[in-house]
């Protein structure tokens, strides 16, 4: 059963601007029965200053599509339609105060209503390019769709990238089979097979999976390096082992007062980058740790 | 100290009991011995050990009973309908390494599809029987497909959506002529309807405890004396070696305890409760305007009612309904987690615009006569009410053509 929070509840037993707005001058129509969800936006609009008047919804769906579109009125009510249209999915999940992973895609059908019912106030065109599919990491609320698009635009082949591209598979784990399916579809079609290597493993995956980390530290080092440039400093990569990556901090950085700040902002770069944790050890000259230990 | 737990049970009409039903009172009573003073393991050659062992026996005689097995040792006790099921599947397949195939519907349980599907990935083909508008399947269909090359038939006895029962004796007759295996999932029909195996040619059959009042973590693999067996759990001898790990004893003599209730009460129960299942169809259908009942009602399991209500969605239904105290399950894709509908409803070829609203009201013996009357009370207004919501719905009718009335960008 969901879990729902007291919010969606009260918006669901009770929700407000339940009703097609009578003057209505801006329509938005999103979903359709087929997809279990359907949501209609109506919206008085004052032509002199674009400000919201009235908002209403008329919603087919489960509990947390009607409460997420009774939130999406509360919220665009009073505002211009700019000021709305900076409404995002997540102030709705807020308002609500949070939805189920699952139920994510409700948020997402009540931006796209009043992006769909500006657009017809505007006299514009909008089309939709959310495409959704099966949920597979359910920690992270990651579609199908958005995974095998991310694998086919990066040319991913391992579950531990598409983790760190997408965050999927990232936390508890329990959908990495299910990545590795959508993995093995994409590459079938280049006549490649998923790589199951342990990266501890030695072996030629092994050393490809070494490869690609340090790359993406360098990567992230680039990322960093004009800030610690401004300040007149630098960072360069001398080893990695496991999850101690070893670095000797240049120019101005080194035995600065901030290095410790600069370490820990680096760090934690790294370790979201990763999606594994990383601790970054400073060393000398001599590529001896400093401060005595590693 | 002893720490007493209190919870305190929800109040409210349980009308959802093929997801789960209560304990039976005296099936508690049954299983409590097993966790206290007959703790033993039953391989144990130790007088603690004595009785369980004799207990486990007995429990074995009453599930031989219900399902009028010719020999217990034809029963094999396992955690659930789950693992059974996939004993049975998976057994039949070892057991046959020169086929290759698998008949199934397009209506199982999870259980037996997600277990095909994974199998179809590892090179099995899969045969997936059709059901029509009132979920039955197409025998002569059925008959062109048994070949050699099918392993298993896998076919439930009655559908756990709709109560619908397939005609799973006739088709493990037909199986048997063609000299193919035949498992039958009887998870929703065992405690509800006669079964009498030694008369049939059903060569292994799935049942769960926690569906006719016994305990969850228990389930029985029937498997007919001279079948072809290989195990899914090595290890121990337990069940003679066929499925390995420690006997749940309480959880036995519970399930054994719910067996015998179960088959006393057959009859009886069946009867009183497809009266209420009637009462509770035509009361609803008669406050309900564009609402209907899905699965073949000319033959179904005498607790299930599976009503779709069109242009409205099943978990706003059940949401609504819980609030009423009145508890019920839905084919809804928003109450599994999935973006789909159920898969029974699409196989039955149910409109969207009523899919999406089915609900099942699963009843059990302890229901009355008093709750229905109160559910048939309560549907009414929280359908009428969801559809006032509904931008399909418009002063007490559905819109003309919905699809054409409401037209996002996409669809």
């Amino acid at each position: 059963m969901w879990e729902y929070s007291e919010k969606v509840k009260e918006l669901f037993f009770d929700p407000k601007n339940a009703k097609a707005v009578a003057d209505a001058n801006a329509v938005g129509d999103v979903g359709s029965i087929s997809c279990g969800d359907a949501l209609r936006l109506t919206l008085k609009v004052n032509p002199e200053t674009e400000v919201i008047e009235d908002a209403g919804f008329q919603t087919f769906g489960c509990g947390s599509a009607i409460a997420s579109s009774s939130a999406l009125t509360e919220l665009i009510k009073g505002k211009t339609l700019d000021q709305a249209l900076k409404v995002t999915n997540q102030d709705i999940a807020d308002y609500l105060d949070g939805l189920p992973p699952e139920k994510m895609h409700c948020s997402v059908m009540g931006q796209e209503a009043l992006q769909a019912a500006v657009a017809n106030y505007r006299g514009e065109e909008w089309r939709d390019d959310h495409e959704e599919g099966a949920l597979v990491c359910k920690c992270f609320a990651v579609d199908a769709v958005l995974i095998e698009q991310t694998i086919r635009a990066n040319n991913l082949e391992t579950v531990e990238q598409v983790s760190h591209y997408t965050k999927a598979g990232g936390s508890c784990a329990a959908c990495h089979e299910g990545i590795e399916e959508i993995l093995g579809k994409v590459l079938a079609e280049k006549g490649q097979s998923v790589s199951v290597a342990d990266s501890a493993e030695p072996g030629a995956t092994g050393n490809r999976a070494l490869i690609q980390r340090v790359q993406t530290i360098l990567k992230v080092f680039d990322d960093v390096r004009p800030q610690l440039k401004a300040d007149g400093g630098d960072i360069e990569l001398v080893e990695v082992r496991e999850e101690k990556v070893f670095v000797r901090l240049e120019g101005a950085c080194s035995g600065c007062q901030m290095a410790g700040a600069t370490l820990g902002w680096v760090q934690q770069r790294l370790t979201e980058t990763l999606g594994e944790f990383i601790r970054l050890i400073p060393v000398n000259g001599d590529n001896q740790p400093l401060g005595g230990r590693a | 100290m002893q720490q007493q737990t209190t919870v305190n049970a929800p109040d409210g009409i349980y009308l959802d009991n093929n997801a789960t039903t209560r304990v039976a009172p005296a099936v508690v009573q049954a299983m409590l011995p097993y966790f206290t003073e007959l703790f033993g393991n039953p391989s144990s050659m130790h007088s603690f050990a004595s009785g369980v062992g004799k207990a486990v026996q007995q429990a074995r005689e009453q599930v031989q009973a219900l399902l009028g097995a010719a020999y217990d040792t034809e029963i094999i006790f396992t955690s659930c309908g789950t693992e059974a099921d996939s004993t049975a599947i998976l057994s039949a397949l070892r057991a046959n390494p020169d086929r290759n195939e698998i008949i199934t519907t397009a209506v199982e349980h999870p259980a037996i599809l997600a277990l095909c599907e994974q199998l179809e990935k590892e090179g099995y083909k899969v045969h997936r029987l059709p059901v029509d508008g009132q979920g039955r399947l197409d025998l002569d269909a059925y008959a062109s497909l048994l070949s050699p090359r099918i392993a298993v038939v896998s076919v439930m006895w009655a559908n756990n959506e709709t109560g619908t029962l397939f005609p799973v004796e006739e088709m493990a007759r037909m199986a048997h002529e063609a000299g193919v295996l035949f498992h039958t999932d009887a998870v929703q029909a065992a405690g509800k309807v006669a079964i009498d195996l030694k008369r049939s040619a059903i060569d292994m059959l799935s049942l769960s405890g926690h569906k006719l009042h016994g305990p969850k973590g228990i389930g029985v693999l029937y498997l007919r004396r001279g079948t072809r067996f290989r195990p899914l759990l090595r290890g121990g001898h337990q069940e003679r070696g066929r499925r390995a790990g420690t006997e749940n004893t309480a959880a036995i003599a519970g399930l054994g305890k719910a067996a015998e209730l179960a088959l006393k009460n057959l009859q009886a129960d069946g009867a009183r409760m497809a009266a209420l299942r009637d009462r509770l169809e035509a009361g609803v259908l008669a406050a309900v305007p564009h609402a209907f009942v899905t699965g073949d009602p000319a033959n179904r399991l005498p607790n299930t009612a599976n009503i779709a209500f069109e242009y409205v969605e099943g978990e706003a239904i059940l949401m609504l309904l819980n609030r009423a105290g009145i508890a019920a399950s839905s084919g809804s894709a928003c109450t599994s987690g999935s973006l789909e509908p159920s898969h029974v409803m699409r196989a039955m070829s149910i409109p969207d615009t009523a899919a999406h609203g089915s609900t099942r009201f699963s009843l059990s013996r302890e229901t009355t006569a008093e709750e229905i009357e109160r559910v048939i009370a309560a549907v009414p207004p929280i359908i009428a009410r969801l559809r006032e919501l509904s931008p399909y719905w418009s002063e007490g009718a559905p819109v003309a053509d919905p699809q054409q009335a409401f037209a996002p960008v996409y669809a």
